[in-house]
C-alpha cells in the first residue's frame, strides 16, 4: 500500500510531536509510531527542562551554553549549544502557554531547581535552572504536545514499525513500515522524512530505557549509507535502582540528596570538591564505580553489582511528596522502602546516547565531515546528534534538545517541502523489506532471538560500559560479530499476521546488533578518555589528536570511520574540573 | 520460586473463542509480572501477544487483568500475586474493549472518548506576561489528575460499562477535570457536550472501582463528582440569569 504525504515524522516522543505540530501547519504531515504516541519514552523523563529563566536566582543563557560545552568535555558544537540555551527560554514559556503544569514559585511563576553541572558564572556554584513539574516533567511535556496535536488534528499512524528508508540518488523519498495490527507493508512516500525514534539503551543489560528504545531510526539510516556520529559516547546515569536500572532522578540530588558509601561517607567530596553530588553524570558514575571497585560499596565485595546509597532521608516527607512523588512511589513499589526513612540503593544505569544521526542546526541530516546535507532527510531528539551534548550530556538538556531542535526541524521541513518535488515511489521500493521479513517468517527452523539479545546486552554492559579498554572492546566486537552471524539464521516463531510482536522484537534485535557493533568499533578506535568515554589504557583527554567527531559508516559487516570538525568558536577547550 | 502463568489466548483471525494456556516458569518473587511475561515470550512461546514499553509504570502500555484485578504488569511484583511456590497467576486482557490478540485490546473507543472532552488547554486570551501566573495552591488543585497515563485500567474496572457501553468512562472525565480545575483554562462550555449527558458524567454511580485500581493513585471518583458539581453550578448560574 502506498501513501503520499509532504512530511513523515517517525516517532511520537517530544521531538517528533513538536516537529509534527510545526510541520502540520504548513503541509500534509503524518506521524508514524510503533507505540501509541503517549507511550513514548519522553514520558519517563523526570527531573526538569533546563532554561535560564532566572525566576529563582540570576541566570544567563551564556552560562547555560558554557555549562553544556564544558559538561560535554568540549566535544559540543558551540554555536549549536548557544542556540539551544538561547531558545530554551521561549521554548519553556511556549510549553507553559500551551498548558504545561509546571510547579510554581511563591509568586506564581515557573519554579526552578538545581541539576548536575548547571552553574552560575561559568562554574562558580550550582544554579537553579531546571524548570520542572514534580518529577514527571517529561510526562507533562509529552502530554502537552500530544494534546496540542489533538487540537491541531495531526494525522497519526499508531503502531506502525518502520523497517526501511527509501533513497534515490542520495535524496530521501520515504519510508517502509509494517502495520502491526495486520502485518501489512506500507510505503509512505514524502518529500521530507524526520526520524525522532529516541534512544537505544536496550543494547545494555541494565538500563533506564523502555523496551521500545531500540534505535530503529539510526539503524535503518546506517543500513542505507548514513553515517552515525559519536556513537562511542553513551551515558550511564549514576542513580538507577539497583538491579532493575529504573531511573532515580538527579532531581533527588538537586533537592539535596547525598551519595554515601558503606562508611556513610559523602564520597563526592573527594571527586568533585565544588559541585559535590551535582557534578556531571559521567564523573558521578565513575566515582560510584571507583568506590565499588575499592570495596567501598554497601556490600563491600567489589563485585560489579555492588551498590551505594542515595540518601534523601533528610529532605523530609513533605518535599518528597511535593517535588519527588514518583521517585517515592518507585522506591515503595520496587524496593519496599520509603525514601523518607531509608537510603535508596543505586547503581549506574545505561541511560542516554549522546551520539546518533548527524544533523545540522535545522535538523537536516548530513552525510560527511564537510556537512553535505541529505536532501529530504531529518533527525531530532535522542536519535540525532547535533551535537549539543558532545561527550556527556547534562541533565535537563535532553528535554530541551528535543523541544528546541524538534521545533527547528519541523519549521525547516515546512519551508523545504514548498520547493521540493513530490517523490515517485513504487511497490518495488518495499522489496528489500518484504524479502527480509519473508525470510524471517518462512517457518523454517532457526534460533529464537532471546538468547542472542541476552548475550549482546551482557557483553555491551561488561565490555563497552563505563570503564573501557582495548582488549575488552575487541572481545565485545568479536562477540557481536558472532551474534550477528547467528542472527542471520533467526526465525520468528509466531506465524500470525495479527499483532506479530515476535516479528517486531526480531526486527528490533537486528537494529540493536547493528548499533552495538558501531558503538563498540567507534569506542575501540578513540584512544583517549573524554566525557562518558573512559579508557583505562588511555586515561587522559587528547585534544591534539581527538578533538573531533567520529562518523561511523556501517558497510555490511565492516565499520568505516571518518571524522568531522568540532565547532570550538566560542570557548577554547580547557581541562575539565568541578 | 515456580509459578504457573494461566494466560488467556485469542487470535480473532484463527481461534473460534478465547482459551487459557498455562506456562510454568521459575521466577524471583521480587520480579515484575512483566518480567515473567517477557521470559515466556523470549524463551518459551514467541507467539504470546501483549504490549509493553517503559516497564516501570509510567507509559501505560501493559494494563491487564491480573488475578481478576486491573493492574499494570510492570507495577505488579510476583510476590503480590503469588502466595506460595507453585501458585497460579491468571492473566486476562482488559474488559470492554475488543481483543485484537491475546492480551492486546483495541483502545480506539477509549481514545475517541478521551478526545471527545477536548483534552487540551482552552484559552484564547493573549498571555499578559511571559508565563501565565498560577499560585502553588491553584496548581495543586488538579495535581493528581496530571498523573494520568491513559492506561485504561479504570475503564476495565468500571462496572457501568456492562449496562452502559456508551459511558465516556473515568479516564476521559479525569482528563477533562485536569483542565476544568486549571485556573488557566476557559473550556467548560466547550466540554459540556461530552460531559453533560446521560453517557457523560451522569452515568457514574460512585462504585469507586476506578479509584481502587488506578496505578497512578488518582482520586478518580472524587474528581468525577467535582466535575458533576462544576456542571451543576454552571446550570444553577444559568437558572438565576434567566
Amino acid at each position: 500500500m502506498i501513501h503520499q504525504f509532504d512530511a513523515i515524522i517517525v516517532g511520537s516522543g517530544g521531538a517528533g510531536l513538536y516537529a509534527a505540530l510545526e510541520a502540520s501547519q504548513r503541509c500534509r504531515t503524518a506521524v508514524l509510531s510503533k507505540l501509541y504516541p503517549i507511550r513514548s519514552h519522553t514520558g519517563a523523563a523526570q527531573g526538569g527542562i533546563g532554561a535560564a529563566l532566572g525566576n529563582v536566582e540570576e541566570d544567563k543563557p551564556d552560562w547555560h551554553a558554557f555549562d553544556t560545552v564544558k559538561g560535554g568535555d568540549y566535544l559540543v558544537d558551540q554555536q549549536a549549544a548557544r542556540i539551544m540555551a538561547e531558545e530554551a527560554i521561549q521554548a519553556v514559556y511556549d510549553l507553559e502557554n500551551r498548558g504545561l503544569p509546571f510547579n510554581r514559585t511563591p509568586e506564581g511563576r515557573i519554579d526552578q531547581r538545581r541539576f548536575g553541572g548547571h552553574t552560575r558564572n561559568f562554574g562558580e556554584a550550582p544554579v537553579k535552572r531546571a524548570c520542572y513539574a514534580a518529577d514527571r516533567t517529561g510526562h507533562m511535556i509529552l502530554q502537552t504536545l500530544y494534546q496540542q496535536c489533538i487540537k491541531n488534528e495531526v494525522a497519526f499512524f499508531d503502531e506502525f514499525q518502520v523497517v526501511d528508508l527509501v533513497m534515490d540518488n542520495g535524496t530521501c523519498k520515504g519510508v517502509v513500515a509494517v502495520e502491526l495490527s495486520t502485518g501489512a507493508l506500507h510505503i509512505l512516500a514524502a518529500k521530507a522524512v524526520l526520524f525522532a525514534t529516541g534512544g537505544f539503551g536496550r543494547m545494555y543489560k541494565i538500563t533506564s530505557n523502555a523496551f521500545a528504545n531500540t534505535g530503529d531510526g539510526p539503524a535503518v539510516c546506517a543500513r542505507r549509507g548514513i553515517p552515525l556520529q559519536d556513537m562511542e559516547f553513551y551515558q550511564f546515569h549514576p542513580t538507577g535502582i539497583m538491579g532493575l536500572g529504573i531511573l532515580i532522578s538527579e532531581a533527588v540530588r538537586g533537592e539535596g540528596g547525598i551519595l554515601r558509601n558503606r562508611a556513610g561517607e559523602r564520597f563526592m567530596e573527594r571527586y568533585s570538591p565544588t559541585l559535590l553530588d551535582l557534578a556531571p553524570r559521567d564523573i558521578v558514575a565513575r566515582s560510584i564505580l571507583t568506590e565499588v571497585r575499592a570495596g567501598q560499596g554497601i556490600r563491600g565485595d567489589r563485585r560489579i553489582d555492588d551498590y551505594i546509597h542515595l540518601d534523601a532521608t533528610h529532605l523530609g516527607r513533605d518535599t518528597l511528596m511535593r517535588k519527588l512523588p514518583d521517585i517515592t512511589s518507585f522506591c515503595k513499589t520496587y524496593l519496599g522502602i520509603d525514601p523518607a526513612d531509608a537510603p535508596i540503593p543505586v547503581l549506574p544505569t545505561a541511560h542516554y546516547a549522546m551520539g546518533g544521526i548527524p544533523t545540522d542546526i535545522h535538523g537536516c541530516v548530513v552525510r560527511d565531515g564537510a556537512g553535505t546535507v541529505v536532501q529530504g532527510l531529518y533527525a531530532a531528539g535522542e536519535c540525532a546528534c547535533v551535537s549539543v551534548h558532545g561527550a556527556n550530556r547534562l541533565g535537563t538538556n535532553s528535554l530541551l534538545d528535543l523541544v528546541v531542535f524538534g521545533r527547528r526541524a519541523g519549521r525547516h521541513i515546512g519551508d523545504y517541502v514548498q520547493q521540493a518535488a513530490a517523490p515517485s515511489v513504487s511497490e518495488a521500493d518495499a522489496e528489500p523489506a518484504r524479502s527480509w521479513i519473508a525470510r524471517l517468517t518462512d517457518g523454517r527452523p532457526g534460533p529464537h532471538g532471546g538468547h542472542i539479545l541476552e548475550d549482546m546486552k551482557l557483553v555491551m554492559m561488561e565490555k563497552v560500559g563505563i570503564y573501557r579498554n582495548a582488549a575488552d572492546m575487541q572481545n565485545a566486537i568479536d562477540t557481536i560479530q558472532a551474534l550477528r552471524e547467528r542472527y542471520r539464521t533467526v526465525r520468528v516463531q509466531d506465524r500470525s499476521k495479527t499483532f506479530n510482536t515476535d516479528l517486531l522484537e526480531v526486527i528490533e534485535l537486528g537494529n540493536l546488533l547493528d548499533l552495538s557493533l558501531v558503538t563498540a568499533v567507534s569506542a575501540l578506535n578513540r584512544q583517549e578518555s573524554r566525557g562518558a568515554h573512559s579508557r583505562e589504557d588511555f586515561p587522559e583527554r587528547n585534544d591534539t589528536q581527538w578533538l573531533k567527531h567520529t562518523l561511523a559508516h556501517l558497510e555490511g559487516d565492516a565499520v568505516r570511520l571518518d571524522y568531522k570538525t568540532v565547532d570550538t568558536s566560542i570557548w577554547e577547550p580547557k581541562p575539565r574540573t568541578y | 520460586m515456580n509459578i504457573i502463568l494461566k494466560i488467556q489466548r485469542y487470535n480473532p483471525g484463527t481461534d473460534e473463542r478465547p482459551y487459557f494456556q498455562e506456562y510454568t516458569l521459575e521466577v524471583d518473587p521480587n520480579e515484575r509480572l512483566l518480567d515473567a511475561l517477557m521470559s515466556v515470550k523470549r524463551y518459551q512461546d514467541g507467539s504470546l501477544g501483549f504490549r509493553k514499553s517503559c516497564a516501570h509504570g509510567v507509559c501505560g502500555s501493559d494494563a491487564m487483568r491480573i488475578n481478576g484485578k486491573d493492574r499494570l504488569a510492570c507495577k505488579t511484583l510476583i510476590k503480590e500475586v503469588a502466595e506460595q511456590d507453585g501458585a497460579t497467576i491468571t492473566v486476562e486482557p482488559l474488559r470492554y474493549m475488543p481483543v485484537q490478540r491475546d492480551l492486546i485490546v483495541d483502545q480506539a473507543d477509549f481514545f475517541a472518548k478521551y478526545r471527545s472532552v477536548n483534552p487540551f488547554l482552552i484559552n484564547d486570551a493573549p498571555v499578559a506576561e511571559k508565563e501565565r501566573i498560577q499560585s502553588q495552591e491553584e496548581r495543586m488543585r488538579f495535581d493528581d489528575t496530571t498523573n494520568c497515563i491513559l492506561c485504561a485500567a479504570c475503564y476495565s474496572a468500571c462496572p457501568i460499562f456492562a449496562k452502559q457501553p456508551a459511558f465516556i468512562g473515568p479516564a476521559a472525565i479525569v482528563q477533562a477535570f485536569r483542565f476544568l480545575a486549571d485556573t488557566r483554562d476557559r473550556g467548560l462550555a466547550d466540554r459540556l457536550p461530552a460531559l453533560d449527558r446521560p453517557a457523560g458524567v451522569w452515568s457514574c454511580e460512585n462504585h469507586f472501582e476506578c479509584t481502587r485500581c488506578c496505578p497512578r493513585s488518582i482520586l478518580i471518583t472524587k474528581r468525577i463528582n467535582q466535575t458533576k458539581k462544576m456542571i451543576e453550578k454552571l446550570h444553577a448560574g444559568e437558572g438565576e440569569g434567566s
